[in-house]
């Protein structure tokens, strides 16, 4: 059993309003999803469970242990939701509700249906093939021709129904490429499915010696597990994502008509309403500033890591973050000519470029297609005219090339090779948001990184660490414990200092003091704290890009701190080892030049630009591109969200803004950059497995052809042949485990 | 041969039982939490006296 950590000095349920993330359920009763930090095993989920149970008016509570969420349902009269989330803290874990404007239940509905179909499929394929593998025997023994009629009309009235109603998910997608004028792997199969059911149903009704109704319910059953499985893969990456934003906690705190202050959802401030930014917390919206002054980080948004000092009539922006004093922020729909507007139109046209790529699937698809159909139309036309056989017979052939050819290990290749890697992947701690994002990943030449957030971790680091003695730095972290700046935080972080002095005062824009006894401390700024010039300069030459934080303690005794956003620990590491496999490495930064040259150095990396707004970020790209390079972009601010939506493909770490993680193909979790280099190395041995597969579906086909266009295709040679290709393909994916990187 | 008026309705009726059962617990979600349900089989709340362990089963895990 764990006992999360819960932090005694921020209790979440204070004045936040949870009946907003409430939506009603049945009988009168309020329904909440909640996703918990902290369940690890079978133990926290009873002891949640029982402990919400035990509360009155609480119906209904369930933990789900696969997604790490909670469901509960209660009687507003008896028990209200505060009570619930308390009583969930009191047992040791922290709940963060759901922003029930953000959750659907879209691809929840999909994946149940597929399931449906598959299950319908699988009955069909069992029943049938009960059936057929009589008819079989039969045939080489003694079957008489009614018996044989009979299993055949049995299997019709079996297949006919399921083909309608477990080949849907095919035949929509079929109709929706055919009505844009494209073809992709679901024309063929629609083709192929439709034709077979006609054709047996036509000999069944010559009482022919042989009917392919399991053949065709059987192709169905596998091209639904394969879709199933692919569908299942995307899901768990969205509920992880789900989670994590939700985690994040994107609420807002509203100011109401009356000047009472309640934590809502995002998805419910409107435009026009007053919200309160307090020091220390992020920005949750675009806005204005009514009252107050403060700085302000927006190095998620620019990537510059100067504050900005923001007043009344100011913009604000969401994903900043508020170092200084209290804001009133008044909410702005995001109109014309803001920053987010700005980015979103250059992301929506990135976007649209990026969809012109062609997956791997779909060209092979639209290669096969046209062969295939072309082979069997020439086998019914040399039947026909030099064969010397009539119309019914060479068109029962032409049609066996197609069933035979039906392509179901060539549907297989590609999903049976994504699900496996993305699953390989997400061991890694790499989200992927969409299949074909790995076949983008192994064509990948050249890298660009971020700097802010990506190269570096979003928290400051203390440097110059050894220029103090432990006791002298633990005085200062002990006072920085009691200040909510990031700097502070930092600080105290770097020295793991505790018990922060009773009684501090905080002076807006300067630092923090101590207000009790005895000789007055202080921390802020370095002449807030009286450090001598010399001493700053000579910091300032020795960390151009850092912050500097001073400490005055209580005999007068002054010590200035550099701190800066340190490196990712394995930067250099990453780096060297990418440039080393044959990439191009390139920084492009919207922070000062004096910073990003730092980073660079550090790093080794030779190109790089600084001070880049977002249109030359994708400028840069487009560049890089219109060189013939595959352009992987890794980023996480605001500004990096269009250069991520044009690049080839991109990566964007889990503390990314909503936007950026939105339009990057993946999110890598944790504080280590590793994760990058396993995706492109995951994604180079999953497009050989890729490109494996298709072959083996290519000799398949040059095996299979020739013997339908002799017309000596039979259901059983048929049967063997696509179950023996299709296990084949998802064997050489499973193959991908048995390497060593993950 | 006769008797395959009976048989084959038989397994198709089997067949179907075993479709709808299938179709049943995927419309009450017992497919939503498989890591769950594994667990849940080795929990005593549903006994009826009141002598359900005040330690959570599986207390052992990590």
């Amino acid at each position: 059993m764990t006992t999360a950590d819960v932090s005694p000095s921020a209790p979440l349920s204070g004045d936040r309003d949870w009946s907003a993330f409430a939506t009603p359920g049945d009988e009168g009763r309020l329904h909440m999803d909640l996703a918990v930090e902290g369940i690890t095993c079978a133990a926290c989920m009873s002891t949640i469970e029982r402990g919400l149970k035990g509360l009155d008016g609480v119906a209904h509570a369930r933990v789900n242990l696969t997604t790490r969420r909670l469901a509960v349902d209660w009687e507003p009269q008896a028990v209200d939701a505060g009570a619930i989330v308390r009583r969930l803290e009191r047992l040791g874990y922290r709940a963060h509700p759901f922003d029930p404007g953000r959750l659907t239940a879209e691809e929840d509905a999909e994946s149940k249906e597929l399931l449906r179909c598959m299950g319908a499929a699988g009955f069909g394929a069992m029943n049938i093939m009960l059936l057929s593998v009589s008819v079989w025997a039969g045939n080489v023994t003694d079957i008489d021709a009614p018996t044989r009629d009979l299993f055949h009309w049995v299997s019709a009235l079996i297949a006919i129904p399921i083909v309608a109603y477990s080949g849907r998910p095919f035949f929509r997608s079929a109709i929706r490429a055919l009505a844009a004028f494209r073809t992709n792997m679901d024309v063929p199969i629609t083709i192929g499915v439709v034709l077979t059911l006609g054709l047996s149903i036509f000999e069944t009704m010559r009482s022919a010696e042989h009917a392919f109704f399991d053949s065709v319910v059987m192709l169905l059953f596998f091209l639904l597990v394969g879709r199933f499985l692919d569908q299942n893969m995307r899901r768990r990456t969205r509920s992880v994502a789900e989670n994590i934003a939700a985690l994040r906690v994107e609420s807002a705190a509203l100011i109401g008509p009356d000047g009472t202050v309640r934590d809502v959802p995002l998805s419910k401030v409107e435009p026009g309403a007053l919200v309160l930014v307090r020091p220390g917390e992020r920005v949750s919206v675009d806005g204005v500033v009514e009252e107050g002054a403060s700085d302000i980080d927006q190095s998620l948004i620019t990537g510059e890591t100067d504050l900005v000092a923001v007043g009344p009539g100011d913009r604000v922006y969401a994903g900043t973050l508020d170092v200084g004093g209290v804001l009133k922020v008044r909410v702005t729909a995001a109109t014309a000519g803001t920053l987010l507007d700005e980015v979103n139109r250059l992301l929506e046209a990135a976007a649209q470029a990026k969809s012109k790529y062609m997956r791997l699937a779909d060209r092979a698809a639209s290669a096969y297609a046209p062969i295939v159909h072309s082979a069997a139309a020439l086998t019914f036309l040399g039947w026909w005219l030099f064969g010397g056989l009539d119309v019914a017979p060479a068109g029962i052939i032409a049609v066996s090339v197609l069933i035979i050819t039906c392509p179901c290990a060539l549907a297989l290749a590609i999903p049976a090779v994504q699900v496996v890697t993305s699953g390989i992947l997400f061991r890694a701690g790499v989200l992927i948001h969409s299949g074909d994002a790995i076949e983008r990943l192994a064509s990948v030449d050249t890298i660009v990184f971020d700097k802010t957030g990506t190269l570096t971790l979003p928290e400051a680091r203390l440097l110059n660490m050894s220029d103090f003695t432990v006791e002298r730095l633990l005085a200062a972290g002990r006072l920085a414990r009691a200040s909510r700046h990031p700097l502070g935080v930092a600080l105290a972080e770097a020295t793991r200092a505790v018990a922060p002095p009773a009684e501090v005062r905080e002076v807006p824009g300067r630092g923090i003091e101590t207000a009790g006894e005895g000789a007055v401390e202080r921390l802020g700024a370095p002449d807030f704290c009286g450090a001598d010039e010399a001493t700053v300069a000579a910091l300032h030459e020795r960390f151009p890009d850092a912050s500097l934080v001073a400490h005055r303690d209580a005999s007068g005794g002054v010590i200035v701190c550099a701190l800066r956003q340190g490196v990712r620990e394995d930067a250099a590491a990453v780096i060297a080892a990418l440039k080393a496999t044959g990439y191009a490495v390139e920084i492009l930064s919207g922070d000062r030049e004096a910073a990003v040259a730092a980073i660079a150095g550090d790093l080794g990396v030779d190109r790089w630009t600084s001070g880049v707004k977002p249109a030359d970020k994708i400028a840069r790209i487009e560049a890089l591109k219109a060189e013939g390079r595959k352009v992987l972009m890794v980023g996480d601010g605001l500004n990096d969200a269009p250069a991520l939506a044009a690049a080839t493909v991109s990566l964007s770490p889990v503390t990314a803004v909503h936007l950026s993680q939105a339009a990057a193909d993946a999110v890598f979790l944790g504080d280590r950059l590793t994760p990058v280099a396993v995706a492109l190395r995951v994604a180079r041995r999953a497009k050989t497995a890729m490109v494996q597969n298709l072959g083996l579906s290519v000799v398949y086909n040059a095996v299979a052809v020739p013997i339908a266009v002799a017309g000596l295709v039979t259901p059983l040679i048929a049967a063997l042949a696509m179950s023996g290709s299709s296990i084949l393909v998802t064997l050489n994916a499973l193959r991908l485990r048995l390497g060593g990187d993950h | 041969m006769d008797v395959l008026i009976f048989l084959i309705p038989i397994a198709i009726g089997l067949g179907l039982l075993g479709l709808f059962a299938f179709m049943w617990t995927l419309k009450s979600g017992q497919y939503d939490d498989l890591e769950g349900a594994k667990w849940r089989i080795l929990e005593d709340d549903d006994l009826p006296s009141g002598k359900a362990p005040c330690e959570p089963p599986g207390g052992s895990q990590k």
